[in-house]
């Protein structure tokens, strides 16, 4: 929380500024009831007419001034609220975008949203406005309470022995409403998880006929939310009319023994009206440091989960010493790597060893979780070894800067992801100032041309979340297209493609081809198609994080089984009736 | 993609119909139904309250008037008494009131959304083709909430400030007449501030919106992307970009709330300045001997209390506008058409055998696009059909007309000769199982997953089913077995795996039909070969309808349908079809060309 506040270091002018004003508004609101005292005491009851005058005259200006500076305040607080959180968020995107693939293989997104949206607007709140309320509040209070018994002590008193009750009872409505509000917000999220998964799985739940059932369970979940609002709605409406009628009993009681001092003549009729006012600002304070107060727990494990992931150290970052990676030629070699990854017991890749000459197109091959994807995420340093080492042109990849490694590697993902915006766009990802003719060539190459020119606004047409749905085979043709763009020298290709129909698959094929057969760029490629394996340079067969063989299409098909069993009923051609011959090992992971 | 016409067409009419706002007010009010009685009951508790606040301050007024002119110690204590009487009754009447209409309204609200929950299970699948997910949530989350914040903040501040300020307005007019005309002239000062800065404060605040609409798209992209950024070196300039939108969100931000927080400080002047009309002119009618200074102080505090109101008024009325808003895209969803019921005396389909016939069936949302034209084939019992096409040919139209998902357009499927529109649906549905292409997987346990068909299935029936599929050895080898509590989308297991797990749901069922959609999705050989063999003890003695994109599947189907915009371009066994040298042929050779080379190699 400490930490929360120091950001309003960058914001002294704002902090200092809405101090200041806030300040002068509460001797403003402090003087203004002495003012009507005056006008009664001194001018009506005197039946002294000019003097009324001065006092409305001194009400206008008083509340002039309160205006301007209870405006002051507002305004300068938000600027600095804003400006602590513009930090935390800028701070926050820039940690994220260099933390490691390792982070976001456990992180969950919906998480890390909720830590930038609603935890920063949590810290924004308090840190801004809370601070500088809280200190309004407590000067106010005292301010008020010395005017009080300055004016007179005995009423003061009285006036003030309504004040502890109402204090009590916030309290205690504080501290069980908090507990409540966040049952009732985890009931919320539950129902909006029910509602969700009866959408997206409507056609599981219509098939199935299991309309019942879960209008069944969001009834249960719904009526629990409706009891949680109902026990909500009882402590409102037990304790907010309690505080009221203290606060009203604070003025029969200052009307009541202020009448009886008046009796006495210890007491001036302006002096009671203006006793009265002071009540307002007794109330007001106390409520809102009691709201306040409130919300220092949640600030403060909002502050708690920021901070979090802004210290997560940053597992790859560059050498101190590191050097820009000169222009490659795409020699990759891995030296007994052994990777395991963070939570894992096993390691994933137990000593791989291997050279890939400039050039050469890589095929890799496996069952799932043998590690091939964990060797090309290792190139473009995603993770870093446990021991051995991933040199590419002889430089290991742990003394080379990031960003000179990075651009020149060309990824197409597993599950090509397009961002929101043109289709220009997204293949210009790598290289935002690229023109409109590279771009047309690099979707050209990935035979991507010819379906984006079909699209309604050819490559200015919108996709993503808002914009035109593509099919699995087109999108993948962008991501080829967006690593061709960066002109890389040494390319990964991740094809496992899903759901495509016959053509596309034909159009996915021959744009691999092209990509492969250039022979200035090294490949890697994990494949399942046996077209993509039969024309690579070097096939490299894994299994339990081993390469368990290296070769041609035509010497692993003589001397690897696991190759064949692999490749399995594509080699055995299409009219292969049923899989009988089940490996025993079932692989699930 | 695609645009139902008649569906556009009716939900249009719909939202004409549910523009009215007096007709949403109506509505609105119609849900209140059930409950006249307690919110009759609350009203006059209102009423207290707010007799008991008009009458508070005249009781004030008369105590410091005799605490001035006379000594009459009783009279002051009855009058004491008497406030301290009027301010209980008060607070009791408030506390009633506010527990009675909240809860009232988190009733309605539970029903309300019930009702929704309700319908939307009702609509037909045709309503959900072109909605996004992510707009009916809001709709069932955002829109309910803001009849929430209307009922549980605004309804009864209303109705209660309302009566009240009416109340202020009466005992002002009656205690001076002169001096309560003086005080009503701020309101239209009041009124007018209010809405120059409500007109520059919504601008401000769709800014505020859209800025921040700017932000979270940035952070999601970033986050969900970073593999992307890291990948294509693009992470500094995504930091920039961010930078640019994070501070246009808090620059709209400030400037936002610079209007908003230069209005309450005007709002707070004028009512000054209402207090010192109030001195001065009352002040002025005290010296001339109008008013005693008792009223004068019970003015000044009803010159507080009148305020409030006006002011509260102001943003009840925003609450107001965008509850009916809300309930009126809420209406929206209530008005659309449920699926027809079954028709009456609908047949009950028992011991199906499963024979599957579209006689001359076409399909279209729109009339101006027919989706399926003119399909006709027989599946006999106990026989596979094979789908064929490229995507958006209509294979999975007709896999979805089966189960009666829609309504064909024209022409009849019948189910061991029933027409499909003559049974009852759950009798239908009953007989048949479906595996979607992306396999859907529910938040609860495996077992509860796999019996989702069936709920009543016992444990030995749903590890039956998951034997059958070869999925018994990897549950059982997890730490919690079957009771093993899948998260959100099943995202726990893999594809493969959950392609399993929705095989073992369809067998648990028995169907005597199933329309699958085989996933092409990337799994590797072994988990393919479990898979296949699942595959086929799924399809062993069942009809199936498959929309089928493995060889396999199609070589060894009993019937290939090739589909081609909407209609069956050829139809035979794979060697018939080959033989015939046409579109399959074709298709074939470009799909799996690379099969026979490599046989003979």
């Amino acid at each position: 929380m400490w930490r929360a506040l120091g950001y309003l270091r960058g914001y002294r002018l704002e902090t200092g500024g809405a101090l200041l004003s806030l300040v002068l508004v509460s001797g403003a609101s402090l003087l203004a009831p002495q003012v009507v005292r005056f006008a009664i005491d001194d001018g009506i009851d005197k039946h002294e007419w000019p003097k009324v005058q001065w006092a409305v005259g001194g009400l206008v200006a008083l509340a002039v001034l309160r205006g301007v500076f209870n405006f002051g305040q507002g305004y300068l607080a938000e600027r600095a609220s804003q400006g602590v959180a513009f930090q935390l968020r800028e701070g926050l995107y820039a940690h994220l975008q260099k933390l490691s693939f390792n982070y976001y293989d456990t992180a969950q997104t919906g998480n890390m949203l909720t830590r930038l949206t609603n935890d920063v607007e949590q810290v924004r709140t308090f840190v801004g406005g809370g601070v500088v309320q809280m200190a309004a509040s407590l000067a106010m209070l005292l301010g008020t309470i010395v005017l009080l018994f300055a004016m007179n002590p005995t009423l003061a008193l009285a006036a003030l022995a309504t004040v502890v009750p109402i204090f009590w009872v916030l309290k205690r409505f504080v501290t069980k409403v908090g507990p409540m509000f966040g049952r009732v917000q985890g009931t919320l999220s539950r129902l909006s998880v029910a509602l969700q998964e009866s959408l997206q799985g409507l056609k599981v739940v219509r098939a199935f006929s299991g309309e019942r059932r879960e209008v069944a369970r969001y009834g249960a979940i719904n009526d629990e939310l409706r009891d949680q609002n109902l026990s909500l709605v009882g402590l409102m409406s037990s304790n907010f009319p309690l505080v009221n009628f203290f606060a009203n009993l604070g003025t029969v009681a200052v009307i009541g023994v202020g009448g009886v001092l008046m009796f006495r003549g210890s007491l001036t009729l302006g002096e009671l009206i203006a006793f009265n006012s002071y009540l307002a600002f007794l109330l007001m304070p106390i409520m809102t440091i009691g709201f306040l107060a409130a919300q220092i727990p949640r600030a403060g494990a909002s502050a708690a989960r920021v901070f979090e992931l802004l210290d997560t150290p940053l597992e790859l970052s560059d050498a101190p010493d590191a050097t820009a990676l000169p222009t490659l030629t795409g020699r990759v070699e891995f030296k007994d790597v052994v990777f395991r990854y963070a939570g894992s017991e096993k390691p994933t890749l137990k000593g791989v060893s291997f050279v890939i000459e400039p050039g050469q197109t890589v095929a890799l091959l496996g069952t799932t979780g043998a590690g091939k994807s964990t060797i090309i995420n290792l190139i473009p340093r995603f993770y870093d070894v446990n021991s051995g080492a991933v040199l590419v042109d002889g430089h290991d990849v742990r003394k080379v800067t990031l960003s000179s490694l990075r651009s020149q590697i060309g990824i197409v993902l597993q599950e090509a992801l397009l961002f929101s915006g043109s289709v220009r766009s997204n293949i210009a990802y790598g290289r935002p100032d690229a023109s409109l003719d590279e771009v047309k060539a690099a979707a050209t190459a990935a035979q991507a041309a010819s379906f984006i020119e079909a699209l309604p606004q050819g490559y200015e047409t919108l996709i993503g979340e808002r914009g035109v749905g593509l099919s699995g085979g087109q999108r993948q043709r962008l991501a080829i297209a967006r690593a061709l763009l960066t002109d890389p020298r040494l390319l990964i290709l991740d094809d496992s493609t899903s759901a495509v129909d016959a053509e596309t698959e034909v159009a996915i094929q021959a744009a691999l081809d092209a990509l492969m057969h250039n022979s200035t760029k090294t490949a890697f490629v994990i494949a399942q198609r046996i077209s993509t394996v039969r024309d690579a340079d070097v096939i490299l067969v894994l299994d339990d994080g081993q390469i368990v063989a290296k070769g041609t299409h035509e010497e692993l098909l003589a001397n690897s089984p696991l190759y064949s069993e692999i490749l399995g009923t594509q080699l055995r051609g299409p009219t292969v009736p049923t899989a009988s011959n089940t490996s025993s090992r079932t692989e699930v992971a | 993609m695609r645009r139902p016409g008649g569906i556009e067409a009716m939900a249009e009419a719909t939202v004409q119909r549910a523009n009215d706002r007096a007709g949403v007010t109506k509505r609105l009010l119609r849900e209140l139904v059930g409950y006249e009685r307690t919110l009759g009951t609350a009203m006059i508790f209102v009423l207290i309250s707010s007799v008991a606040q008009a009458v508070a301050p005249w009781l004030v007024g008369r105590a410091i008037d005799g605490s001035i002119f006379g000594s009459d110690v009783r009279g002051h204590v009855l009058l004491i008494g008497l406030l301290l009487v009027v301010y209980v009754a008060s607070a009791a009447a408030q506390r009633i009131q506010s527990r009675l209409i909240g809860s009232a309204g988190q009733r309605v609200l539970a029903n309300m959304r019930a009702k929704l929950f309700r319908h939307l299970q009702q609509l037909p699948i045709s309503y959900f083709d072109k909605r996004p997910i992510g707009d009916l949530m809001s709709r069932l989350q955002s829109d309910v909430d803001t009849l929430n914040q209307l009922f549980a903040q605004g309804f009864t501040q209303l109705v209660g400030l309302l009566l009240a300020l009416f109340g202020i307005i009466v005992a002002m007019l009656w205690l001076n007449w002169k001096l309560a005309l003086a005080c009503y002239t701020i309101i239209p000062a009041m009124l007018a501030t209010t809405s120059f800065f409500a007109a520059r404060a919504r601008a401000a605040y769709r800014k505020t919106r859209e800025t921040t609409g700017d932000v979270s798209a940035d952070l999601q992209e970033g986050i969900v992307g970073i593999r992307e950024a890291q990948a294509f070196n693009r992470t500094e300039v995504n930091i920039a970009r961010f930078r640019a939108r994070n501070a246009a969100n808090r620059d709209a931000n400030v400037s936002a709330t610079g209007i908003t927080s230069a209005f309450s400080p005007a709002m707070e002047v004028l009512s000054t300045l209402a207090t010192a009309l109030v001195i001065g002119f009352g002040g002025w009618l005290v010296v001339k001997g109008e008013l005693t200074v008792g009223m004068l102080a019970a003015f000044l505090l009803y010159v507080q209390q009148f305020f409030r109101p006006v002011q509260l008024a102001a943003s009840v009325y925003t609450l107001l506008q965008s509850a009916l808003a809300g309930a009126e895209r809420l209406f929206a969803i209530l008005d659309a058409p449920v699926e027809p019921p079954d028709v009456q005396q609908a047949t009950q389909l028992t011991q199906l055998q499963g024979r599957i016939e579209f006689d001359h069936v076409s399909f279209a949302y729109d009339p101006a696009r027919p989706v399926l034209q003119d399909v006709t084939f027989e599946v006999e019992a106990g026989t596979v059909v094979a789908l064929v096409g490229r995507t958006g040919a209509g294979k999975t139209t007709i896999a979805n007309l089966v189960p009666r998902f829609y309504d064909a357009t024209s022409g009849t499927v019948r189910i061991d000769g029933h027409d499909v529109t003559k049974v009852s649906r759950a009798s239908l549905r009953a007989s048949m199982a479906m595996v979607p292409q992306e396999p859907f997987l529910f938040t609860g346990s495996l077992a509860e997953n796999i019996s989702y068909g069936r709920p009543a299935a016992t444990r030995e029936q749903v590890e039956a089913a998951a034997k059958a599929v070869d999925l018994h050895e990897f549950i059982s080898g997890l730490p919690k077995g079957y009771d093993t509590v899948l998260g959100e989308g099943g995202h726990s297991l893999s594809q493969g795996q959950r392609q399993l797990v929705a095989f073992a749901r369809a067998i648990l069922t028995e169907p005597r039909i199933l329309i699958l959609d085989e996933a092409t999705a990337s799994i590797d050989t072994r988990t393919e070969m479990l898979i296949q063999k699942a595959l086929t003890t799924l399809l062993a003695k069942r009809t199936a309808v498959v929309i089928a994109h493995r060889l396999s599947t199609i070589a060894n189907a009993d019937l290939i349908l090739v589909i081609e915009a909407g209609r069956i371009l050829e139809r035979g066994t794979h060697e018939q079809l080959l033989a015939a040298k046409g579109r399959y042929a074709e298709l074939y050779r470009t799909q799996f060309r690379e099969g026979p080379k490599l046989a003979a190699g």
